[in-house]
């Protein structure tokens, strides 16, 4: 039986959720890859504030395919979380709820969902086409020059996706 | 073997057609041996989960036909092999400007993602997804036969080669092929196909990893020596667990195909190229 969740979220909310359990996400998410990582945390030391509001955001890792006339989005399944594990620590005790994203993730990545208790949810690789449907709404919010890796404002309904590792670090990889 | 003035001509707009078609009906279909495993793997897993992560798979799968929505969004490397009859001749234009003029026109009018960057290090976009990884090879004949292999990184990233020694022997090969899976770990979008390249050269052998993907399931290998090799090494691999997606079960390779060269004394390379379970190729002979 799937959960439903909708974001943004509390961290109350978030501790009701465990490792393995099916949710169907409604709310907003904010895209980022690894060029926008690399970017907005550069920016930022440089003094630039942060191009999307960080303090309970759910951030998805995906790089989408163009939308076609008529289409809201193209495919838009997630990529490799790990690449992001560099960036994800810092991010989630800036205050960032939660990531959606595929595969393990490291040690510290971990460990930093357990301090802030924050959440990982893995969306199905490979699962363009589905997933897109269930994204209503996209909207540019930064870095239009990296195209696919442009950071965007997602409305979704009844985004699918697994608890993959909970507040409490129970992490489905690693069982 | 004809002679010049008389070779059959082919016209390098045909070319860049039919790599823009096969542009955009890899990243929309895939074969119906990579489908039927899908299914059937979606029926007998012993897992309730990777059951229902195969059948979501399934469903995307049957959408991305249905509405033309790419089946990953990672529309990936266009990846080109070309077998080049010497008999024929390619009139206006160069091959490869040929290609890549498909390439750019299947990515750009297919709403297909453009995934290359022109420098490895200092990135950036060439946005138009050129230029194509392409494999030129000569064979005989007067026909041009064009296969496209569009090749995600999330698999690409997991492959690895080694210059394995005579010594390390058939269980060395098969030591190594099982850990770069297990390694890999839910990483490349399991279910995976594994491309296993033994013998030629360093570039040699990861180039035939490549060309196993290609090797449609239902083909048994040649030679049963490899034919056995590729059965184990199916078995060991679904048995480590991975399963769909890194979350547990049976399924965490459709396929292992394995090809080979003959290779040097000293030496016994053996390649692992990872694909997705989103194993996108297509032909067209010219």
């Amino acid at each position: 039986m799937d959960k439903k969740l909708t974001s943004p979220f509390t961290k109350e909310k978030i501790k009701e959720l465990r490792a393995g359990d099916s949710v169907l996400i409604t709310g907003t998410i904010y895209t980022a890859r690894d060029e926008a990582h690399i970017r907005m945390l550069e920016e930022y030391d440089a003094g630039t504030p942060m191009p999307l509001p960080i303090e309970g955001a759910l951030i998805y890792y995906v790089g989408p395919s163009p939308a076609a006339p008529g289409q809201v989005i193209g495919a838009a399944g997630p990529t490799s979380s790990y690449r992001m594990d560099p960036f994800a620590p810092r991010l989630l005790d800036m205050g960032m709820a939660g990531m959606i994203g595929k595969g393990p993730r490291s040690h510290e990545v971990v460990e930093a969902i357990k301090r802030n208790g924050g959440i990982y949810f893995a969306a199905i690789g490979g699962a363009g086409a589905l997933i897109s449907k269930s994204i209503k709404k996209a909207e540019l919010v930064a870095y239009e020059d990296l195209q696919t890796e442009a950071i965007r404002k997602l409305e979704v309904e009844d985004f699918p996706v697994i608890v993959a590792i909970d507040c409490d670090g129970n992490d489905l990889y690693e069982e | 073997m004809k002679e010049r003035g008389k070779m059959r001509k082919i016209n390098a707009k045909d070319i860049t057609e039919t790599v823009a078609g096969l542009c955009v009906k890899t990243n929309l279909t895939l074969s119906d041996d990579v489908t039927g495993r899908i299914a059937e793997c979606a029926k007998t897993d012993s897992s309730a989960r990777a059951r229902g992560i195969l059948e979501k798979i399934q469903e995307n799968i049957k959408i991305a036909g249905e509405e033309d929505i790419p089946m990953c969004q990672d529309t990936g490397l266009a990846c080109i092999f070309l077998e080049i009859g010497q008999e024929c001749e390619i009139t206006g234009g160069f091959i490869g400007d040929a290609v890549n003029e498909g390439v750019r026109k299947g990515y750009t009018e297919g709403y297909l993602r453009k995934s290359v960057v022109p420098d490895p290090v200092r990135r950036g976009n060439t946005g138009d997804n050129t230029p194509a990884r392409i494999i030129y090879e000569m064979v005989p004949g007067d026909k041009l036969k064009i296969t496209m292999a569009p090749k995600g990184f999330g698999s690409e990233n997991m492959s690895q080669i080694k210059m394995l020694t005579p010594a390390a022997g058939e269980k060395g090969i098969k030591d190594f092929v099982v850990n770069v899976v297990r390694e890999a770990g839910g990483r490349p979008c399991p279910p995976i196909v594994v491309g296993v390249g033994i013998g030629s050269t360093f570039d040699g052998c990861a180039l035939l990893a490549k060309k196993a993907l290609l090797v449609p399931f239902d083909k048994k290998n040649d030679d049963p020596f490899y034919a056995a090799m590729e059965d184990e090494l199916l078995e060991k691999i679904n048995a480590l667990g991975i399963g769909p997606q890194g979350f547990g079960g049976d399924t965490t390779a459709l396929a292992v195909k394995i090809l080979t060269a003959p290779t040097h004394i000293a030496g016994m390379p053996v390649a692992v190229n990872i694909n997705c379970h989103v194993s996108r190729h297509a032909t067209a002979v010219l």
